[in-house]
């Protein structure tokens, strides 16, 4: 009687763990679409005739291909000098991440092995800085850019990018986690601190250098305030902004919205896949998220 | 090859902390020294002083003939071995090996030949490609002597080397060591916790406490004449034995202390052995004994050789065997002025010091919670000064 009884209630266990599995997996793929969802819309839609895009847009069809051609994405090639702006961004946004890379890390070295006064009060600053939105020091930057002739050009939308409080602190986080004994050991060698810096520490920290390369690539490589704000013709101008001219000249064309936007995104894929590795153990050791 | 000095050395933390405080010590051509002590002892500070790591308060560092208060490691011409190795991990073991000699500016075939040489030397030519992380904790120590070696210093510097071995390892790498500094003939500063390092690789042994040098004697002196009963519990395991008592000289002519309340008998050589000893008679003083220096009695003892111990607890090794017993009349910690000397609070087997300690040779008619008789070789005695001091 006990056994049939503990026998009934172990299916019924088995049963409930079974349903429980199948609930979470429908949930979980629910929301994954969500996510996905209008990546999905983006991608079909840049191969379908603009008709088609907006009468489908509000049901299922639109993440099934039809008609596909790639007609779009030549059309944008043909509305505007896609190849500049995107030129422009990939300049402006590798300076930024390679000037970023080498002036943040020798700060976040800095501050967390150098001994020097008012190291403490300096780095409290910086840290400070981080909960400052870009959008508060905007208008006093754009009137300091002007006074020095600065104004549509690339230096104006490099240079205010390049130091950056966020990465000073995940630099300085990892540095100041690293074994001193390394650096004690590479002195002893005989090297001098900047020898440390760039034989042993800069090799030994890969993942913060990855980690911070990407956080700073994906938020410049969206960037719009200002470089609208500052910049004046295309021949400066990032992507952002011609996506935006998409939207406001008539007429407008869905589909070519959509295939300049699968042009927009892919550098940002092919950034984040050749440093991910660096990138997830760098997240994770950092124990911040970006 | 190079003399060290130590002159009046003080090394005070900008929170007030002393690690060192007056430091003099010289250390010949050559030698083997090893700093020993608990931890918190300032033997470290003492090594990274010595390697440039930090900087001096007070006092002048002499390495040579050249005093050496402001150069950089690089200029002091120092090579160290880290407690964890501290080898670069994005490199191989080959590239590890050639770090200090590139930032010395050797041309590269006298790299390759000092890198093969380091290399035959350890028992490194198979590993020579292979990154640290793919190498063993044996391994890995002789790479981080490899690199210390490359450079042909005039001192070597090691911090705790061996103590991330299992202790196989240790022992044998513990010869290792010991061999190739007597090849190689160069001046070596070793820092240990471990008083079996300090005894057998040590040409002379400095003992440290608290930021001040206790002792610095070769390691059988030390063991036979410590300065003070620090030097004395330290060295040695399972640790000396101490407990207070008066010296009595009776008309006969003989000697006698009481152990707890039981009289014991003294050899008059023991007696001779100091010079001082007579100021001494009917005061307070310490004695020490070391574990060895108790025996099983026979019927032929006589009974004011023998003391009797209540057994807490056995440890049988096989050809000996330690006995913890409650002492009759040993140290308690809260004793006086002079365990303030021992009372080392990393120590666990301090905390126990009214716990007696005997080594016999093993025996299986010795059981715990039985009361057992001890006799005691009295010119194996130790006689200190109330103060801690030896007395001479």
């Amino acid at each position: 009687m006990n056994d049939l009884n503990s026998t009934q209630w172990m299916s019924k266990q088995s049963n409930q763990q079974w349903f429980r599995k199948i609930a979470s997996y429908l949930l979980l793929t629910f929301i994954a679409f969500l996510f996905i969802a209008p990546i999905l819309f983006m991608i079909v839609g840049s191969l379908k005739p603009d008709e088609l895009v907006l009468s489908q847009a509000s049901t299922l069809k639109a993440f099934i291909p039809q008609q596909t051609s790639l007609q779009n994405y030549r059309d944008v090639f043909e509305r505007v000098k896609f190849e500049r702006f995107f030129f422009n961004s990939l300049f402006i946004n590798s300076t930024i991440v390679l000037l970023g890379l080498i002036v943040n890390s020798l700060a976040g070295y800095a501050f967390a092995r150098l001994r020097w006064r008012g190291r403490s009060l300096l780095l409290l600053i910086v840290i400070a800085l981080m909960i400052l939105p870009f959008e508060a020091i905007a208008v006093p930057l754009f009137f300091q850019f002007t006074f020095l002739g600065l104004r549509n050009t690339y230096t104006a939308q490099i240079v205010p990018f390049i130091a950056n409080a966020f990465s000073i602190y995940l630099f300085y986080t990892f540095f100041a986690d690293l074994p001193k004994e390394l650096e004690e050991a590479a002195r002893v060698d005989g090297a001098s601190p900047f020898q440390t810096f760039v034989e042993i520490i800069v090799p030994v920290s890969k993942p913060v250098f990855a980690t911070v390369a990407i956080l700073t690539f994906l938020s410049e490589w969206r960037s719009f305030l200002w470089a609208l704000m500052i910049t004046i013709d295309e021949k400066v101008r990032p992507l952002p902004l011609a996506i935006a001219t998409f939207q406001t000249l008539p007429p407008i064309q869905w589909g070519d919205i959509m295939s300049f936007g699968v042009m927009m995104v892919a550098p940002i894929l092919v950034v984040f896949l050749l440093f991910q590795k660096w990138f997830v153990k760098g997240v994770a050791s950092t124990g911040t998220k970006g | 090859m190079a003399t060290i000095k130590f002159q009046h050395v003080f090394k005070v933390y900008p929170n007030g902390y002393t690690a060192l405080k007056d430091l003099s010590l010289e250390i010949e051509d050559g030698e083997f020294l090893v700093f020993v002590g608990p931890s918190g002892c300032g033997k470290s500070t003492a090594l990274r002083l010595l390697a440039g790591l930090e900087e001096i308060s007070a006092g002048k560092l002499m390495i040579g003939d050249r005093i050496v208060n402001d150069n950089t490691p690089q200029q002091r011409n120092v090579a160290m071995v880290f407690q964890n190795y501290a080898l670069y991990p994005h490199m191989s073991v080959r590239q590890n090996l050639e770090f200090p000699l590139r930032m010395m500016q050797l041309p590269k075939h006298q790299r390759q030949a000092r890198i093969q040489e380091a290399a035959e030397r350890l028992g490194l030519v198979d590993l020579l490609d292979r990154k640290p992380k793919q190498l063993s904790g044996g391994q890995r120590q002789r790479v981080a002597m490899g690199r210390a070696i490359v450079r042909d210093p005039a001192v070597f510097l090691m911090d705790e080397p061996l103590s991330n071995l299992d202790a196989k390892m240790r022992s044998q790498i513990r010869t290792d060591i010991t061999m190739l500094q007597r090849r190689m003939g160069t001046t070596t500063v070793y820092v240990t916790h471990d008083q079996v390092e300090a005894m057998t690789m040590g040409d002379r042994v400095a003992v440290m406490r608290a930021g001040e040098l206790q002792q610095v004697a070769p390691p059988q002196d030390l063991y036979d004449h410590p300065a003070n009963i620090f030097v004395a519990s330290f060295m040695g395991s399972p640790a000396m034995n101490l407990f207070r008592t008066r010296l009595q000289k009776l008309e006969s002519g003989t000697f006698m202390i009481n152990m707890g309340d039981r009289p014991l008998i003294v050899n008059s050589s023991t007696v001779n052995r100091y010079q001082n000893l007579e100021h001494y008679y009917d005061q307070p003083l310490l004695a020490g004994l070391r574990p060895e220096a108790f025996f099983l009695p026979d019927a032929n003892t006589p009974v004011d050789q023998c003391v009797q111990v209540e057994v807490i607890s056995l440890e049988a090794l096989g050809h000996e065997l330690l006995i913890y017993a409650k002492a009759p009349a040993t140290l308690t910690i809260e004793d006086n002025q002079a365990v303030s000397i021992t009372n080392n609070r990393d120590d666990p087997d301090e905390q126990m010091s009214s716990v007696l300690i005997a080594r016999v040779p093993s025996s299986r008619n010795i059981h715990p919670d039985t009361r057992l008789s001890l006799g005691v070789d009295t010119s194996k005695l130790y006689f200190f000064a109330v103060d801690g001091k030896a007395i001479e």
